[in-house]
């Protein structure tokens, strides 16, 4: 490659990674920000609005990502790839920032919650156009030797949205105290949203269409139904199967596990402050993601398959170690607590919802040896109807931990990252060589957005369960390491989608101009 | 390799019904019932789960085994 052509590339990722990047950073504030977001549209007391809420974490990620893979994919293969992404990068965009202007449930009632499940619903939409339009457009710029190494750039953008969500949410709040932030400050992340979006679409617009697909069109070679195509013929309907059962399956369940199951365990199952967690996962990403483009570029020398594999298998072998090595470290099982430091504070309060009723708030801090101080709130409701089942005991607790487990945490998550790099660093080489010009952005894109919306999001869901059940009910765990249960979500599929990989996928043809 | 891909199909039409037996006992019908008890958050997912997961899981694993009994993928 010349010095004009590799310019030339670097223009189209840049193009390309910073629209799908801000789609990605547009996906995630809103997950990174719901509980806040639960408050202000879909009041729990309120049935339908529950219902709405629901919907709204549900239905964005499971049902309308692959439809927008279907709707997207099929314009980009008869319309052009460059056009398609635009329009998925304004639509993300628009609904983006409109959902941060939306007025709360208490200024305008229903109408609130529903506009805002609409525009998420929108932005699921996106998010799966958005992706095989990214991919299949700088693969098509690339050349055949190169095109694991420029793709990855692609494969960086989900993490980077991810890290600069979070980062762009830690500076809005410590800009302002926390009652700001609660009241008016969260729609700071929306608003960003419009300026990044802007700034993408004026260096998109000056990008020229995919030479492949330019080349496919003027020859009259496009499909006219590229749908049909993809999915109603036997030939190419058993690659969209096998690149997701043997990739993008095992792909999605161990991106989910190294972003964000790592991040609830820490705060969830281990307690760790909610502020310091988020640092963890910043520091693990700031670390992790070059190495999206360190395999990506050894996937041109040894093989996509390969390296996808490996990281797939080295995944299935350690989780249990990596995980069991977080609870030891994050949570107080082998700290030696500092008796005399030990507080617990008893006060009562009338329920302001319920003047009758009482709420005992108790508040426990403690300190260990090593310097780390957890902190819990538990309140308690004793009601005055004593034939009324009492509601169980709100429990807010937060364990802010030394610096050396601090570190010790982020590389344990680094290294789940790593995993992340390695099967999902040349996923996007793999998956635009399986297909053909004329269907491409739209075989491609069902069977991602399935493996990562489907298995990947199905991971909160399944880990929980599985979670929950061997703890049980009762103060004592019914499974002493029910800490671990949730992972063998991850362990399962991937290690399905890795035996399907190995034997049934060649992975040797890397020409895309078919 | 052929002859392993083939019967590898068997197992994969075996965990497709596996998987649909799972999902469906042990996820989808228990959140729909806690979901009729009053929980609207399990309802939603119950029912995603039994219409839309479930059949995509137990579809794409029954026609990819399919397809490998029947010499779809030999190389």
């Amino acid at each position: 490659m010349d010095s004009k052509e590799a310019k030339g590339i670097k223009s189209v990722i840049a193009a390309s990674s910073v629209g799908t990047m801000i789609e990605w950073y547009d996906f995630y504030i809103f997950g990174s920000l719901a509980p806040i977001i639960a408050t202000k549209f879909f009041p729990q007391d309120n049935p339908t609005a529950a219902l709405l809420s629901t919907l709204a974490t549900f239905a964005a990620g499971f049902v309308v990502r692959p439809f927008g893979a279907l709707f997207f994919g099929r314009l980009g293969d008869i319309v052009g790839r460059k056009y398609t992404f635009m329009m998925t990068l304004l639509l993300m965009g628009g609904a983006t920032f409109l959902i941060g202007c939306v007025p709360s449930y208490e200024q305008i009632g229903f109408l609130a919650p529903m506009i805002v499940l609409i525009l998420r619903l929108l932005q699921g939409l996106a998010l799966g156009g958005e992706y095989g339009g990214a991919a299949t457009y700088v693969a098509e710029h690339s050349p055949d030797n190169e095109r694991g190494f420029w793709t990855s750039w692609i494969q960086t953008t989900a993490t980077l949205g991810l890290f600069v969500s979070l980062i762009v949410i830690m500076i809005t709040k410590k800009s302002m105290d926390d009652v700001t932030f609660k009241d008016w400050g969260w729609r700071i992340p929306f608003w960003v949203s419009i300026l990044m979006v802007g700034l993408s679409y004026v260096i998109r617009r000056k990008m020229h269409e995919s030479p492949l697909f330019a080349k496919a069109k003027s020859e009259g070679k496009t499909s006219t139904n590229p749908i049909k195509e993809s999915f109603g013929h036997r030939l190419n309907f058993k690659y969209v199967l096998l690149a997701l059962l043997g990739a993008t399956m095992g792909q999605g369940v161990i991106w989910y596990t190294g972003h964000y199951y790592a991040m609830n365990f820490l705060k969830t199952d281990c307690k760790v402050d909610s502020f310091m967690v988020e640092e963890i996962m910043t520091w693990a990403f700031v670390f992790g993601t070059p190495f999206f483009v360190v395999f990506g570029w050894l996937s041109d020398k040894i093989g996509r398959k390969r390296i996808m594999l490996a990281g797939m298998l080295i995944a299935i072998f350690s989780y249990f170690s990596i995980y069991k090595a977080m609870y030891n470290t994050a949570t107080n099982i082998n700290r030696t607590e500092i008796v005399e430091k030990s507080t617990s504070v008893d006060t009562k309060a009338a329920d302001t919802k319920n003047p009758l009723d009482t709420i005992i708030t108790t508040k426990i801090h403690k300190e260990y040896t090593d310097g780390t101080v957890f902190d819990e709130t538990i309140k308690t409701t004793i009601l005055a109807d004593k034939t009324l089942k009492a509601p169980q005991p709100k429990k807010d607790a937060s364990n802010k931990l030394p610096s050396d487990a601090y570190w010790k945490l982020i590389f344990l998550v680094f290294v789940q990252v790593l995993f992340v790099t390695m099967v999902y660093g040349p996923i996007a080489a793999f998956l635009v060589e399986m297909f053909p010009v004329k269907i491409r952005y739209t075989s491609m894109s069902l069977p991602y957005h399935i493996g990562n919306g489907v298995f990947g999001g199905l991971m909160p869901a399944v880990a929980t369960y599985l979670t929950i059940t061997a703890k049980g009910t009762g103060t004592t765990p019914l499974n002493p390491d029910w800490y671990l249960q949730g992972i063998w979500y991850p362990i399962i599929i991937a290690g399905v989608c890795f035996v399907i990989g190995l034997f049934y996928i060649d992975g040797s043809d890397n020409r895309i101009d078919d | 390799m052929n002859s392993v891909r083939k019967y590898l199909g068997v197992i994969w039409i075996v965990l497709g019904l596996f998987a649909g037996y799972f999902s469906i006992t042990s996820v989808g019908l228990p959140k729909f019932q806690s979901g009729l008890a009053g929980n609207t958050s399990d309802m939603v997912f119950g029912i995603i789960m039994l219409i839309i997961l479930t059949p995509i899981i137990v579809g794409a694993l029954l026609t990819f085994g399919y397809y490998a009994v029947t010499d779809e993928y030999d190389q």
